[in-house]
């Protein structure tokens, strides 16, 4: 792999991806020393820094929420660079610097499982480059050519002398030398470091408790603040009775804004208690009547629209309907839902006496903080400074939304000059989540007299989620591609289809709930499963046959049939259920075995998950990754949802939000079946086959389909 | 007031005695392994230890915690802050946590339940481990306690 580093491409990958987008060594005119004016920091280049014994600082410009791409991409660039494993540490690259120096780390995004696969390239140049650098570095000093020179394991050795000089020895030499106009990258086959389960560089602070999350910043004079926002989503402040609270011990300050009211005091439970003795009556605005029903009525209206548009068309699926030997029709459905992080929202911020503001929070975007301490703040960028620390869980809500930020900001700026740390209660982060949407999808699938699938009409109706967090990446007439995925990209040779898309949206905000879209997972491979089923047909070959040769859905599908043993006899009591889907990247199919006892309560035994990702960075944390989905997963199928009532959430915390615990784990089997030549990712990928999988599973033991979620609402009893 | 003893040291604190322990312990002791994740009894993730009990501090007045034996994370280790306690490492070479949150009250459910239960049983971890944890590591906790005991992880059923 050959990799030219000019300037124009650069300009044409950030236009490409629509932000800004530079390496350092693609500019080689800006020298380090330039960029950080009277830092004496010993940068090889902006990804790695080199202390003269030795130490390897690696920088992180993504967010680590347990996902473990702080691990991976480190392994990535050591692997390029070529360094002592043992040496190497990781600090997160800073949004201020990241601006000043021309977004000189990429994204600092961390969603859609994009850590590792949407920056994998540029970060093994930073480890290539740097490694030739430090091999000039080391050629100068002995004054021989370059190419006498070979650098491993973080030592120079110059071949026909045997000398050798260490990577700490020349780093300060390297960061002054111009970086390579290309570099080589290795193969995968060849990697020592890359694609081998080196333990989480994360993990020896954690479990001493060593305080790296947002809810753990603490600076001289530190006050805390809790808040509480209008339970209907939309609502402002109408009137606030501080009377009692605000002569409670303790309290500093309460701050009334447009849409919250926060108590500042000396201690959170000491905020909390005051916040509760408020008075605050609510302007609820026009949605204080809005419940399930309405938001029901309001997706049935949504699919009952004519000329709704279309997410895909080819074929033409009504004819081929008309004409079907057999027309098979199902709706399915899907709650809203919260991301329960087990930390829940928080932001620390201090505008300091010097005009400056800066930010501790647990987020998934940095830049995406910054911009939200700027807008809420109207100070510029530059003098900005946002920490991004450890997340206590992230599932997406801690990225596109801000709003943490935003009040943490505005908290602090009426206590200018002492720092504040906001943080939500479970109640207020239970009932003031962006929700992954609630959905119904209607389905019609024409089958042939052996029970080919000839057409397949979709109508979904489904709140948008780019409409409420990144509008700019709507498609033509409104279409979501997170609402319309799996659907659009179909594995299966189905002649004839047409996806239709209602966008409706009500008044609950909706968000990036790990894997977007995952319920379209569910509602197909369970409609698939029923048409199987309408055939006469085993689920697993139905769907291989309905696939092309060379697709990677077929890879997996496979791979977890073998390993599940597909059709072999299960212990009495069992039944199993398959289902597969791509996403993020990556391919996931999943066998799940589960039995169902007299009371109808399900406990599901065993997962088997095939993946392919192209290729597997750290083998051992993919497959953590699989069991984090499948936990995640679980809830949303068995028990969790979140209804409306007035406007508001229903559910207040994990009394009435159940979580799985310990008990309920299932034993799951990963099956890493990376086919190379491109890069998915993990951290989404296994929980989308996961519903559909169970749910399958399900019908085979009882007999009856479940359309909509969670089965607490299902009667599964023998009947 | 409160004179709590807190991983072997007495510790002087002026709080309201129904201040839940995990607000001295964090805001006013700045002792912040222990973590909030509920308020409400459930999560776990406030998990100390009283008297050799694992207690949730969140639901515990802290003048309820005078006079006995409190300890934290940050005290679970009898070797002191540079070392690790056995669990933690076990912890370690099993790869457990994921973002980590739930994983100091994990760890102090863990050594309570050994320190009365040198080898327990996939149920005894069933009943006793009831700490919520959203990334799954649930089945490496598992694992870890049985290394701990000397046992092989049991196949679950």
């Amino acid at each position: 792999m050959t990799a030219a580093l000019s300037r124009r491409e650069f300009l044409k990958a950030s236009a490409a991806i629509g932000g800004g987008f530079a390496l350092e060594f693609s500019f080689p005119a800006a020298s380090n020393a330039a960029a950080t004016p009277g830092k004496a920091v010993p940068e090889v280049n902006a990804w790695i820094v080199i202390h003269p014994d030795d130490r390897v600082v690696i920088r992180i410009a993504r967010s680590e929420m347990g996902q473990g791409t702080q691990t991976a991409l480190a392994q990535l660039v050591a692997e390029e660079l070529d360094c002592d494993w043992a040496r190497v540490s990781t600090e997160f690259a800073s949004p201020n610097e990241h601006i000043r120096r021309n977004r000189i780390w990429g994204s600092m995004s961390t969603g859609g499982s994009m850590g590792v696969r949407s920056s994998q390239d540029y970060v093994r140049k930073a480890g290539a480059s740097a490694r030739d650098m430090l091999t000039r570095a080391a050629a100068a000093r002995w004054q021989v050519p370059a190419t006498e020179c070979a650098a491993a394991a973080g030592v120079i050795t110059h071949r026909p002398s045997g000398r050798t000089l260490r990577y700490g020895e020349v780093a300060a030499d390297a960061a002054r030398l111009s970086p390579p106009a290309e570099v080589v990258l290795r193969d995968p086959k060849d990697w020592k470091i890359a694609g081998k389960s080196i333990r989480r560089l994360d993990i020896p602070d954690k479990v001493l408790g060593r305080p790296v999350f947002g809810v753990d910043v603490t600076l001289p004079g530190m006050l805390h603040a809790s808040i509480a926002q209008c339970p209907v989503f939309g609502g402002k402040v109408a009137r606030v009775d501080a009377r009692v609270a605000e002569k409670m011990r303790g309290v500093k300050k309460i701050v009334r804004e447009n849409d919250f009211v926060a108590v500042v005091a000396d201690s959170w439970w000491r905020a909390d208690e005051a916040l509760g003795k408020l008075g605050i009556e609510w302007d609820v605005g026009d949605h204080g009547r809005a419940s399930n029903e309405t938001i029901d009525a309001m997706l049935r209206d949504g699919l009952a629209a004519p000329d709704l548009p279309q997410a895909k068309k080819s074929g033409d699926a009504h004819a081929a309907l008309a004409t079907a030997a057999k027309v098979i029709e199902a709706e399915y459905r899907s709650p809203y839902l919260n991301h329960a992080t087990l930390e829940p929202m928080t932001c620390t911020a201090w505008f300091k006496p010097d005009g400056t503001l800066e930010v501790w929070t647990s987020t998934q975007n940095g830049e995406a903080s910054m911009a939200a301490a700027a807008e809420a703040s109207g100070l510029p960028l530059e003098k900005i400074e946002v920490h991004k620390m450890m997340l206590g869980g992230g599932f997406g809500r801690r990225g596109g939304p801000q709003d943490f930020v935003i009040q943490g900001v505005k908290i602090a700026r009426a206590m200018a000059g002492t720092p504040v740390k906001l943080m939500w209660s479970r109640e207020e982060d239970m009932q003031h989540g962006f929700y992954r949407p609630a959905s119904i999808v209607r389905m019609k699938a024409g089958l042939d007299a052996r029970g080919n699938i000839v057409a397949m009409h979709t109508k979904i109706a489904c709140p948008s989620i780019l409409k409420v967090l990144m509008p700019q990446a709507l498609g033509k007439d409104g279409i979501d591609f997170t609402a319309v995925r799996t659907f659009s990209d179909m594995p299966y040779a189905v002649p004839n289809q047409q996806v239709d898309y209602a966008q409706r949206n009500g008044h609950v905000p909706v968000g990036f709930w790990r894997a977007p879209g995952q319920q379209n997972g569910f509602y197909r491979e369970c409609f698939i499963d029923e048409l199987a089923s309408a055939a006469g047909r085993d689920p697993v070959e139905y769907r291989l046959a309905m696939m092309s040769p060379g697709d990677k859905n077929r890879r997996v599908l496979e791979a977890v049939a073998k390993a599940a043993g597909w059709g072999a006899t299960l212990p009495a009591g069992a039944f199993r259920g398959v289902a597969v889907v791509e996403g993020f990247g990556s391919f996931a199919a999943t066998v799940a075995e589960l039995t169902i006892d007299a009371a109808g309560e399900v406990k599901v035994l065993r997962i088997v998950v095939a993946i392919d990702s192209g290729h597997v960075v750290n083998p051992d944390n993919c497959r953590a990754q699989a069991e984090s989905n499948v936990i995640y997963g679980l809830g949303p199928i068995l028990y969790q949802d979140n209804n409306v009532r007035n406007g508001r959430i229903v559910e207040t915390n994990f009394k009435n939000f159940r979580l799985p615990q310990i008990a309920e784990m299932p034993k799951v089997e990963t099956v890493l079946v990376p086919s190379g030549g491109f890069w998915g990712g993990h951290g989404e990928p296994a929980i989308l086959p996961l519903a559909p999988a169970v749910c399958n599973a399900v019908f085979a033991a009882t007999g009856k389909r479940i359309r909509s979620l969670p089965l607490k609402h299902h009667d599964l009893r023998k009947a | 007031m409160l004179e709590l003893k807190i991983n072997g040291t007495i510790r002087r604190v002026d709080v309201e005695p129904e201040m839940p322990l995990l607000w001295v312990l964090r805001d006013h002791l700045g002792l912040l392994g222990t973590k909030y994740g509920c308020g409400i009894n459930v999560c776990g993730a406030c998990t100390v230890h009283i008297d050799g009990q694992a207690v949730r501090a969140c639901s515990l007045p802290a003048s309820k915690a005078v006079g006995k034996a409190i300890v934290t994370i940050e005290g679970l280790s009898p070797k002191g802050a540079a070392g690790l306690h056995r669990i933690q490492q076990a912890w370690i070479d099993h790869q457990v946590p994921q973002c980590g949150y739930c994983q100091t009250g994990m760890i102090m459910s863990a050594a309570a339940l050994l320190a009365k239960n040198p080898s327990p049983s996939d149920a005894d971890i069933d009943a006793t481990m009831t700490n919520l944890c959203r990334c799954g590591t649930y089945a490496r906790v598992r694992e870890a306690i049985h290394a701990l005991a000397g046992r092989p992880a049991a196949k679950k059923a």
